[in-house]
């Protein structure tokens, strides 16, 4: 935790520009530290992951303990301390989309990617999860890939969306 | 009969144009200029609407818990975390009238005297976030939100926030601790955020389905509404169908439909034929009840009275092709994940139903399993912080109350006699 802390202190990984957004999304918030999952996601987005060292820096602009930060960025699903690939295939299995095939959907993708739940194919192109209910469980069995839903999935409709992705990386 | 779907086929209602031609903001208008914030709660009341996201509080007596001698700031937060496993009510209704919703919180907050509002999003919820951001510029640019509306003295500020993945923020005090940058950890109640909410103000949390009916009420009158469904469940509920049956999707119906009626005449029926098992009415949160209860009327006093609850009307049907054990350690699964581990009871418990239920399901149940999850199941039931925990102890209970013979069967034959589900391709 100290080591962390020193490498916090005067470190700036995050853009000029970044720090202007949460600054301010903050100062039109009642509180500063509201702005924080915002924070963490613009911060997600821009570098793919929210290392140790950007949450430190957004709890030094919100004016937030980095150990408080630190412990809110682990709690939510969303963020993701370790590199992720460009594509997060977040597949759900939770009962609706489980009972519509989910966990086929899973491995079947496992199998095409040749990386296991939770792991990153090799190009750094899909890092596969298996998440709970996304709330569309209607048109199951559903994925998530960059805050898009893609739903009824098939194999097929699977492989067209992968080529899909490759084709616009 | 469509109260809140009554829009769905016009093109472009999520345009503020549209939206107004519709009629749309008629109401606002109606309470800025016409109605004492009084008289807001006492229509709210008499309609008898209450709250969509599961617990069925009376609406306008929420609102009226707001304190009014309090110099505090108040706030409105509309419950957008839609998380319970089997709904997805609330996506359509921002996805597809957004405006709608907006203008249920404009009156919202007349009525309780707030002029800050935040809907909670759930993260996941990119394109529902984006519809609402949209129209929610719009209608500020025309002077329906933000300051000063309608050129009256009443403003209010909506802010849209984005969750980032926890089911736990859809109980009401999570959220609020999420909404300060916290983690989405329940508070102890009291006080209740009427009190003691949002930064330490007085504060009402209510579900998009709840504060999308609040226009039409204000527009038809208390009665009006009233005179849908039945006399305790007024109105009409979202059910969202999904599971095993032919055209899942969510269905705008008075309160009081039969189960039957909602998956026979308007999900399709059960897909890959065959009768139903069993029927999860609320979300998973909720007891599970059996074909024995395919008449239940789906109101709040009739699904309780069978033994379960209506819920967010996240409505799951299991036909008899499915495994009962497996789907119970899916949901286990799902609450051990979800679990804040905050109480110890939740967090333990939720993780040892899960490793029973695998046992049990691959075929190393032993028959004291099923005494022992019953055991665990009630020592987590109303012994934790918040209602994760009771929910996780419904599936279990109910299960076994209704499909014991299944978990013996499992047990006795030390295999899962079912085979694998996948009831799409």
């Amino acid at each position: 935790m100290y080591g962390a802390e020193v490498r916090w202190i005067g470190n700036e990984m995050l853009s000029e520009k970044l720090h202007s957004y949460i600054e301010e999304i903050a100062v039109g918030l009642p509180s500063r530290r509201s702005a924080l999952l915002e924070a963490f996601h613009v911060v997600q987005n821009e570098y793919g992951c929210l290392p140790d060292e950007a949450v430190f820096e957004v709890a030094d602009i919100l004016e937030v303990a980095p150990a408080d930060a630190l412990a809110a960025a682990s709690f939510y699903t969303m963020y993701s301390t370790k590199p992720q690939g460009k594509y997060v295939l977040d597949v759900c299995v939770t009962l609706s989309c489980s009972l519509m095939g989910g966990e086929h959907l899973l491995e079947y993708l496992s199998n095409k990617l040749g990386i296991g739940v939770g792991e990153t194919t090799p190009d750094g192109l899909f890092t596969l999860r298996a998440v709970q209910c996304l709330g569309d469980c209607g048109k199951a069995p559903v994925m998530m890939v960059g805050g898009r839903y893609y739903e009824n999935l098939t194999p097929d409709k699977v492989d067209a969306l992968l080529d899909e992705l490759r084709k616009n990386q | 009969m469509r109260v809140l779907f009554k829009h769905i086929d016009i093109p472009d209602i999520d345009r503020l144009e549209v939206y107004r031609r519709e009629g749309g903001y008629k109401a606002l208008e109606k309470v800025v200029r016409e109605m004492t914030p009084e008289q807001v709660i006492e229509t709210v009341t008499a309609s008898g609407l209450r709250g969509r996201g599961g617990a069925g509080f009376p609406t306008g007596r929420k609102w009226s818990f707001i304190p009014k001698d309090s110099t505090l700031r108040k706030y409105l937060c509309c419950n957008a975390d839609e998380s319970e496993p089997g709904t997805f009510k609330d996506r359509e209704l921002m996805l597809r009238n957004p405006h709608q919703l907006l203008e249920g919180i404009a009156i919202a907050c007349r009525a309780i005297g707030a002029e800050r509002a935040f809907i909670y999003v759930r993260g996941e919820y990119t394109e529902p976030a984006n519809k609402l951001k949209r129209a929610l510029n719009e209608a500020v640019e025309q002077g329906m939100l933000g300051k000063r509306i309608f050129g009256s003295d009443f403003s209010v500020e909506i802010d849209i926030v984005r969750g980032a993945g926890a089911y736990i923020c859809g109980e009401e005090t999570a959220l609020l601790n999420s909404l300060e940058g916290q983690r989405g950890e329940p508070r102890l109640r009291p006080p209740f955020p009427a009190v003691k909410g949002l930064y330490e103000s007085p504060t009402v949390v209510n579900n998009v389905e709840t504060l999308s009916n609040v226009p039409h009420i204000i527009l038809n009158g208390a009665e009006w509404f009233a005179s849908i469904g039945t006399a305790k469940s007024t109105g009409t509920k979202i059910f969202s169908v999904s599971g095993c049956v032919n055209n899942p999707g969510n269905y705008e119906l008075p309160m009081g439909v039969s189960a039957r009626e909602l998956i026979f005449e308007h999900a399709g029926g059960v897909r890959g034929g065959g009768h139903v098992k069993a029927f999860i009415p609320g979300g998973s949160s909720t007891p599970m009840l059996t074909a024995k209860h395919l008449d239940v009327a789906l109101d709040f006093e009739s699904v309780a009275e069978a033994g379960s609850m209506l819920g967010s009307a996240g409505f799951m049907v299991l036909s008899e092709n499915v495994c009962i054990v497996r789907a119970v350690l899916n949901m286990a699964r799902f609450y051990a994940h979800e679990s804040c581990g905050k109480c110890t009871p939740c967090r333990e418990g939720t993780r040892w139903m899960v490793n029973m239920l695998e046992s049990i399901e691959a075929g190393g149940g032993r028959p004291d399993h099923i005494a022992r999850l019953v055991d665990v199941a009630n020592n987590i039931n109303g012994r934790s912080f918040c209602a994760l925990g009771d929910a996780s102890a419904q599936p279990v209970l109910s299960s076994i109350k209704h499909f014991r013979e299944e978990y013996e069967e499992h047990i006795a034959q030390r295999r899962c006699p079912y085979p694998s589900w996948s009831f799409s391709y």
